[in-house]
């Protein structure tokens, strides 16, 4: 198909406000994203083949029939963005159910060793802890 | 024997059924999946005998020929590739039955691990044998929504909320893939690789360069290469130790795969060689940088995983034959060390009742048998001779100094410096959990007792990659055929095209 300016205008919209979405906190916001950005890409891909006549046999000439492979990537797709869609609401929900929000956390081990890192401190073991020389494997201390 | 080539997919698709159909029985459910998974390594095998002494294997999915139907093929690489995850596989499903989180001892709907890990398993060996761009798409979204079930199962809080950026940044990087899948068929009109290695020739720079760059960014996510690995060390520690494993093992060396495919057969030339090496240099670098700082074991394992990524894409950057060679021989022994050092971690948590380095202690006399399955695997993957992993790092060094370009010379030192603090991050390991005095605060040795079922299969895997250093001649070999096939992409094309028309035996 010939691009023309609604399609690319429309792709744009769509791929522009799911991208905005998905940078939210919100997981519910960011499934909303997902699934603008999943319809943002499958009209680009239906903008990759020939429009035209259905492709069915013997309903038009073969040269008039319409583009089927991108039709059928988009249908495999759409069932691939469903089953996405169900996983991360579930995902949303039982996040909701245990934490009473939704929100995506940051990572507790990166924020403890940020922490560490600002105190200027080590990761938090010690590498010759005190016991060790009085423990009964001093033969690692010669090792060393 | 082109009927071989399509059962790595369908044998554990079947089993998933299977084994959910016998939902809530775990007896026939284990013997199921290990029945599915031990045929696939032995086709796996046979696949890869066949295809360094025959060539490359055809099929044509359905009988439609090349260009309309989807092919599967198994090239030497796609083979070694399954041989070597096949194995991996067999090996953590023994693991983690003998955890017993199979049979719902441990945590509540596991019932569904069975079905979910045989698919994970269908979505890997159908990426690798994928001759088709969108069903490598296809590929990747099996073993993702796999993964997805997998690294959530359970449904605990800090699962949910490490799944959640796995999840958002798998999707993201899925649409990424997408669109690019979109782009190329706009451009060229066909998805079929061996056509794709016709057409993109001859398309506008510009053009080809947005592709092979949106390709390089979706499939480097999935590979955890630098500046978009961060999402790896966050959520990969909080699954279940096999399924870490399996994780490590697998899934990133599937996006280097399709990394491997995109530089050679669509995109050959190297234009992508100096952003390739130097994302490689800080790949490294910044991993092993980040394991050092870690001071639980299966974080620090995780980022060693995003370091040593950058081998591979070291070996894959500089296009050259011994550089490939030496990349295919290094994802055969990295799938196998890191998942067995996450099998070892397992096990180190199963003693230690943790894997906090401040709370673990004299696990070497405790435990000796699990002090070699964790140290064997961990030298062997700081590279210390005679161990595959000092063969690959040999192979990678002898090719960047052929090479003989500046950044090819900083490949080489960054390398070997990732190489010493990979052994001083593990070193650190071992003596703070290993050699020190044990903790009183781990548990009790009959509460920590490891059945044998676990560690009879991480001790397989440790004897696997020990077994590699044994034949590297011969496998080094393998992966050099590979790398010369590989350059050859008249000859995939002539193949994949005509092979296909003669197996579909003339479908329309």
């Amino acid at each position: 198909m010939t691009p023309n300016l609604v399609y690319v205008v429309v792709i744009g919209v769509l791929f522009a406000a799911g991208v905005s979405m998905l940078l939210e906190r919100s997981l519910t916001r960011v499934l909303m994203g997902m699934i603008l950005l999943g319809n943002g890409v499958n009209l680009l891909i239906l903008l990759g083949g020939e429009a035209g006549a259905p492709p069915i046999v013997g309903g038009a000439p073969e040269e008039e029939m319409a583009d089927p492979l991108p039709q059928i990537m988009i249908l495999t797709a759409i069932v691939i963005t469903l089953g996405m869609t169900a996983f991360l609401l579930a995902l949303a929900y039982r996040s909701w159910a245990m934490s009473g929000h939704d929100e995506v956390q940051d990572d507790v081990e990166d924020k403890r060793i940020m922490m560490l890192a600002e105190r200027d401190e080590g990761s938090g073991v010690a590498d010759s802890d005190e016991s060790d020389a009085a423990g009964p494997v001093a033969v690692s201390e010669g090792r060393r | 024997m082109t009927w071989l080539v399509p059962l790595p997919v369908t044998i554990p698709l079947l089993g998933a059924a299977l084994t959910l159909l016998m939902n809530g029985r775990p007896r026939v459910q284990r013997t199921v999946s290990l029945t599915a998974l031990t045929v696939t390594l032995l086709v796996s095998s046979a696949l890869l005998y066949l295809s360094t002494t025959e060539g490359a294997l055809v099929v044509a999915v359905g009988g439609w020929a090349a260009p309309l139907g989807i092919v599967l093929v198994a090239d030497e690489l796609a083979s070694l590739m399954l041989v070597v995850s096949a194995a991996v596989t067999v090996c953590v499903l023994i693991y983690s039955i003998g955890q017993g989180m199979a049979d719902g001892h441990e945590e509540t709907p596991l019932s569904v691990y069975h079905p979910a890990y045989l698919i994970l398993t269908a979505g890997v060996t159908n990426a690798f044998l994928a001759g088709d761009l969108f069903n490598l798409y296809v590929g990747f979204e099996i073993l993702l929504v796999a993964s997805y079930v997998l690294l959530t199962i359970g449904g605990t809080e800090n699962r949910i909320r490490a799944g959640t950026t796995y999840i958002v940044v798998s999707l993201l990087s899925s649409v990424i893939f997408l669109t690019a899948i979109g782009l190329v068929y706009a451009a060229t009109g066909t998805l079929n690789m061996a056509q794709l290695a016709e057409r993109l020739d001859g398309l506008p720079d510009g053009l080809k360069l947005i592709l092979q760059g949106m390709l390089l960014l979706a499939f480097g996510i999935k590979a955890a290469v630098f500046p978009l690995s961060s999402w790896l060390p966050d959520s990969y520690p909080t699954a279940p130790a096999p399924v870490t494993a399996v994780f490590a093992g697998l899934l990133t060396k599937v996006g280097v795969y399709a990394i491997i495919r995109t530089e050679t057969l669509l995109f050959p030339g190297g234009r992508a060689t100096v952003v390739l090496l130097v994302l490689a240099l800080l790949t490294m670098v910044v991993g092993i940088l980040g394991a050092v700082a870690q001071s639980d074991i299966k974080r620090l394992l995780s980022f060693t995983l995003v370091s040593h990524i950058g081998y591979l894409l070291f070996g894959v950057g500089l296009t050259s034959r011994l550089g490939m060679a030496s990349a295919i021989f290094y994802v055969v022994h990295h799938i196998t060390v890191q998942t067995t050092l996450f099998l070892a971690a397992g096990l180190i948590e199963k003693r230690g009742g943790s894997t906090a380095l401040d709370r673990l202690g004299g696990l070497a006399r405790l435990n000796p048998v699990l002090a070699v399955a964790f140290l064997i695997p961990a030298l062997n993957l700081a590279g210390i001779p005679p161990f595959s992993g000092f063969i690959g790092k040999l192979g990678l060094i002898e090719a960047g100094v052929t090479d003989g370009g500046p950044l090819a010379w900083l490949l080489v030192a960054g390398s070997v410096l990732t190489s010493l603090l990979t052994l001083y991050a593990i070193a650190r390991v071992w003596n703070l959990a290993f050699w020190r005095a044990p903790n009183p605060a781990m548990p009790a040795p009959e509460a920590g007792r490891c059945p044998p079922m676990m560690i009879v299969p991480t001790l397989a895997l440790v004897a696997f990659g020990v077994a590699l250093t044994v034949v590297a001649g011969p496998l080094f070999a393998v992966g050099d055929q590979a790398a010369g096939d590989l350059s050859d992409r008249a000859g995939y094309a002539r193949s994949v095209l005509a092979e296909s028309a003669s197996s579909s035996g003339g479908a329309p």
